[in-house]
């Protein structure tokens, strides 16, 4: 595997805290502003980075990714261009872990091989593929693991754990555990139910759990960072992007600086996370 | 002394019937290509199907049904005036059109609502394009006193305005969607969300025979009904087996209800019609397998209008059930091995024949259908009199009325 993942949890958990990852949409609302928010991240204090990969047709996610990958695509993002973003990226941050998150078809119709090859020469270092569960793992997580690409697997819950062992068998890097049935976008479930999932998850795996879906605020990241590893905020970041732009969905002054304080935020939240467990 | 032949027919080692493998695939097309949260429930499904298929019990229930709801076995027609005008081939028409609801979706809702019961669902939800499968949808709902969601897209609501009226009369909810281009697609998205936010209550009624596996080879099964009575109804007829069968498909139910269970009769040509829209040059057409290339949707891999990036395109039919920029899997599969020939036909082919039909044989079809009869006119005066092709006539055209009237400028 890349090094840089295990790398990242383990220098963070040196630090007694969670680890923050943050997700935008790659070319959202255009190449240019979507770089400069990617470098923006890490110096506001996200320590992964998820990358949107735009897909017409994205069924797990509600309005506001939606609109995001639409945004994206309309400026003519491609996944050639989100490989490029990653690259550009690289060239100046050596530490941070980049993780590609979208739906199969666009890497499908790419060619898997050629895409894992540039995946991992522009310096990605992991995969989160909604549409692909481990009963096709033939398709992507193999081939992506003996490239020594992180393929992180969605647990959800309705896998249960008799299914567990089977979801968590080709995962590497971390375990996203999406915390409600639903779409990207939706309300946060009650905090505890959260909490005991992930330490169900943790008995059936020695990797790290991070929590996404419905986590919005610098208080939700604190409260569900108490007993996850991680915690992933998406839809709060894209819909700081979206009330930034113009009516025709233009980048404007604000874009970058709004995402820079919102991640901010996240990040005391993610630091203050331990003290709430310790209460 | 041909019916012999048909059934002393040697097993073949090579069926063109013995898919889907285990994991739901037709040669590499098919597969479980779907989120985490709905995985378990689709393997609860197919667990429920494997047993329901040789219950005897469902299997007497469905034929119950069948008959006292559907109206099954519905008619084999032979189409003289057609037949006449055209100079060429006999022509008999599958009457799908005259089923309870108006078409061939009816069968596969039947089939599905009573798998629902038995794994203790309690909201259905549905996808449709032209409305015929939301109202079939909507009135099996009915039927078991189920509260049922449809999505439908912005666009179809519109032109299929009289589907919308049956589904809500019918009690069902009806949820227009504006993404896209407001189609079938965009309906189907808008389902699967709706799925996954409520996967333990909700049963995810799919229409066509595409999806995730199981529901490729579950539409397929029932809707094979649809070949299976006319294979024997033509025996008893002309005493003998088709030389061609033709079907619109759209995602292909009613077509590989039709298709399958002549897919290993050898004599018999299959052609299956999509939709042309204006032309396959530029992108408003739904040609997948014409003018498509392999690649993932809607939980399986099958042939779809595509960029060169993987984005989907939206495609445009004048038939709001054929306009979906995919087909399902098993027709991907039987086109790459040449069992089946597929072929586009335009909007205007299909007005035209659209108006032939009800003007010759007094039977106003559904425009989807109007596109397997648009190929049947093509084909029929270059065969021979005592050639014999039998076309499934998947729907009536109440809802496609105003919309056909609005182009050719009738009323008012
Ligand atoms: C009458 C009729 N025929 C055909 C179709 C196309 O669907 P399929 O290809 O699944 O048969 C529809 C879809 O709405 C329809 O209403």
């Amino acid at each position: 595997m890349t090094a840089r993942m295990e790398q990242r949890f383990t220098d963070v958990a040196a630090e007694g805290r969670p680890v923050l990852v943050t997700y935008f949409m790659g070319g959202d609302p255009d190449f240019d502003t979507s770089l400069a928010i990617m470098k923006a991240l890490p110096k506001a204090g996200a320590d992964v980075i998820e990358l949107g990969v735009p897909f017409s047709d994205p069924m797990a996610d509600g309005p506001a990714i939606q609109l995001a990958g639409q945004r994206a695509l309309k400026a003519g993002q491609t996944l050639a261009k989100t490989l490029e973003l990653a690259r550009r990226f690289r060239a100046e941050d050596q530490r941070t872990p980049i993780v590609l998150m979208g739906y199969y078809n666009p890497i499908y119709v790419y060619g898997v091989e050629r895409f894992l090859e540039d995946a991992l020469d522009a310096g990605v270092d992991g995969l989160i593929i909604v549409d692909l569960p481990p009963e096709m793992d033939d398709e992507l997580c193999i081939p992506a693991l003996e490239k020594g690409i992180n393929f992180i697997r969605l647990a959800t819950p309705t896998t249960d754990d008799r299914r567990l062992p089977k979801v968590l068998e080709n995962t590497s890097g971390f375990v996203y555990y999406v915390s409600m049935n639903g779409i990207t976008g939706s309300a946060l479930p009650e905090p505890a139910l959260i909490a005991g999932a992930v330490a169900r998850i943790k008995t059936h795996t020695q990797l790290p759990v991070c929590v996404g879906f419905g986590v919005k605020t610098a208080d939700h990241a604190r409260v569900i960072g108490a007993s996850a590893d991680g915690v992933v905020v998406g839809t709060a970041i894209v819909n700081q992007i979206a009330s930034s732009l113009t009516e025709e969905g233009g980048a404007t002054e604000a874009t970058v600086p709004g995402v820079e304080a919102l991640v901010r935020g996240l990040s005391a939240g993610v630091r203050a996370a331990r003290a709430v467990a310790a209460e | 002394m041909i019916r012999e032949q048909y059934v002393n027919q040697p097993p073949k080692p090579n069926s063109f019937r013995a898919g889907p493998d285990e994991d739901g695939r037709f040669g590499i097309f098919g597969g479980r290509f779907v989120a985490e949260t709905l995985m378990p429930l689709i393997l609860d499904l197919q667990a429920e199907w494997n047993k329901a298929k040789t219950d005897p019990t469902f299997k007497a229930e469905l034929e119950k049904l069948g008959a006292h709801y559907i109206g099954r076995p519905s008619p084999l027609y032979f189409a003289e005036r057609l037949t006449a005008e055209l100079g060429g081939a006999k022509i008999y028409f599958k009457r799908e059109e005259l089923n309870h609801t108006g078409s061939h979706k009816i069968n596969n809702c039947i089939g599905q609502i009573l798998l629902a019961k038995r794994m203790g669902k309690t909201r259905i939800i549905a996808e449709t394009g032209a409305g015929q499968h939301g109202v079939a949808s909507a009135t099996v709902a009915a039927r078991f006193g189920l509260p049922c969601v449809v999505y439908m897209g912005a666009t179809d609501v519109e032109r299929q305005a009289p589907n919308v009226f049956r589904m809500k009369l019918l009690g069902a909810e009806v949820k227009p969607v504006t993404a896209g281009n407001g189609t079938l697609k965009d309906a189907m998205n808008e389902a699967l969300r709706d799925w996954v936010t409520n996967v333990d209550s909700t049963y995810y009624l799919i229409g066509t025979a595409a999806g995730p596996h199981p529901y490729p080879e579950m539409v397929r099964d029932f809707q094979s009904v649809i070949g299976e009575e006319a294979k024997e109804q033509i025996l008893a007829a002309e005493g003998r087996l088709p030389d061609l069968v033709v079907a619109a498909v759209g995602g292909g139910s009613n077509a590989i209800g039709i298709f399958h269970p002549f897919l290993d009769e050898g004599g018999v040509k299959i052609v299956g019609v999509e939709a042309g829209g204006k032309g396959l040059d530029g992108d408003e057409h739904c040609a997948s397998i014409t003018a498509g290339s392999p690649g993932v949707l809607h939980g399986n891999r099958t042939y779809l209008l595509q960029d060169g990036d993987g984005q989907i395109k939206e495609g445009h039919s004048i038939s709001a059930g054929l306009d979906y920029p995919g087909i399902g899997p098993e027709h991907a599969w039987l086109n790459d091995v040449g069992r089946v020939e597929y072929v586009p036909i335009m909007d205007h082919e299909a007005l035209e024949a659209f108006q032939t039909l009800t003007r010759l044989e007094g039977i106003i079809p559904a425009l989807e259908p109007s596109h397997a009869l648009a190929e049947v006119i093509k084909r029929a005066p270059k065969m021979g009199k005592d050639e014999i092709i039998l076309m499934n006539l998947s729907g009536r055209g109440d809802k496609d009325i105003f919309t056909v009237g609005k182009i050719l400028g009738m009323g008012q």
